[in-house]
């Protein structure tokens, strides 16, 4: 299926959240995740079921003013 | 001390980690301010940079509390869910709301602003929401939950300093039991001092100290002025007269001719 993660267009067969930020190498416990304009909290991510064309955030903390 | 939401601070100087030559410019620079409390922010993260993580690590040892912001959100719903990001990253129900409405100002969308305090006020959010100095708008976030306002003086990264001192002064008598924080435009220390000589009870400062040639001197700078201007507001000032009043008393003077 085709996501968008973190804007960029990414072709997975992976459909668990949780899954697919191992496969990418996203970890760390300082992540956040919203799927589809919606938060998605840390202990929901396992089981979490993507679809085809959802949009997949994945923020970290960075310096702010 | 000064209490934000229940919290009580030592410091009346929240400073911004962003923009340091290097990460151990910032922690020389937040040690030197003896501040309690810093501005965060979140961003997209690149798959295995672990990028967001080093910075999270040099946080933490800081010891220091965040205050993490929605900086660079234009509307309501941007807001919203980058606090709640930010609430499940830095486990913090603190947020700067930031809703941005002109891209050369900097100047907040107060409309979209207050309805986002609303809705995260609402879920729990204890919102330092970046405002302007107009005093309905104060009111309204006021009803809408929040406990503090940040009134800008200037735009946000421009030095100018307090460019409408009588709008602040009158932002400080309509709400005379509101934490009042002075969030973007001071350039320097003497800006600073300004703001709390007129009752301001802290400062927000980012850009100049992180733009300084030696960010932790000058972090130290502002401590001072801050200080300074929090100790003459206790102190009462005197006001500005158009004539000169002799110090030295005139009464037995001697008379030599």
């Amino acid at each position: 299926m085709k996501l968008t993660i973190n804007g960029e267009d990414h072709q997975t067969d992976i459909s668990d959240l949780s899954q697919l930020l191992t496969s990418l190498e996203y970890e760390g416990d300082w992540l956040a995740t919203a799927v589809n304009g919606e938060l998605v909290h840390r202990e929901e991510r396992p089981g979490f079921v993507l679809s085809d064309r959802d949009r997949v955030e994945i923020l970290s903390p960075m310096q702010g003013g | 001390m000064l209490e934000l939401y229940g919290t009580s601070v030592s410091s009346r100087l929240l400073l911004g980690t962003a923009r340091y030559p290097s990460p151990a410019i910032l922690a020389d620079a937040v040690r030197a301010s003896k501040t309690d409390i810093v501005t965060v922010s979140l961003r997209r993260e690149t798959a295995g940079s672990r990028t967001g993580g080093a910075f999270f690590e040099l946080i933490r040892t800081l010891g220091v509390r965040v205050l993490p912001n929605t900086a660079g959100c234009h509307t309501v719903s941007e807001a919203v869910l980058t606090a709640k990001m930010a609430r499940e990253v830095f486990a913090t129900d603190w947020i700067k709301l930031e809703v941005i409405g002109n891209h050369d100002t900097l100047q907040p969308d107060v409309f979209a602003l207050v309805e986002a305090a609303r809705i995260l006020s609402s879920e729990g959010f204890k919102v330092f929401p970046y405002t302007t100095d107009d005093l309905v708008v104060a009111e309204r976030l006021l009803e809408a939950g929040c406990q503090v306002l940040m009134p800008w003086c200037a735009p946000i990264g421009s030095a100018m300093g307090p460019v409408n001192l009588p709008a602040l002064r009158s932002m400080r008598a309509s709400f005379p039991d509101v934490p009042l924080i002075v969030d973007a435009g001071i350039g320097r220390p003497s800006h600073a001092a300004t703001v709390m000589e007129l009752g301001f009870d802290a400062v927000l400062l980012n850009t100049a100290v992180a733009g300084a040639a030696d960010p932790a001197a000058m972090a130290a700078a502002f401590t001072g002025a801050i200080e300074a201007g929090r100790t003459a507001f206790h102190a009462g000032m005197l006001e500005p007269r158009d004539m000169a009043a002799p110090s030295t008393p005139v009464i037995g003077k001697a008379v030599f001719s």
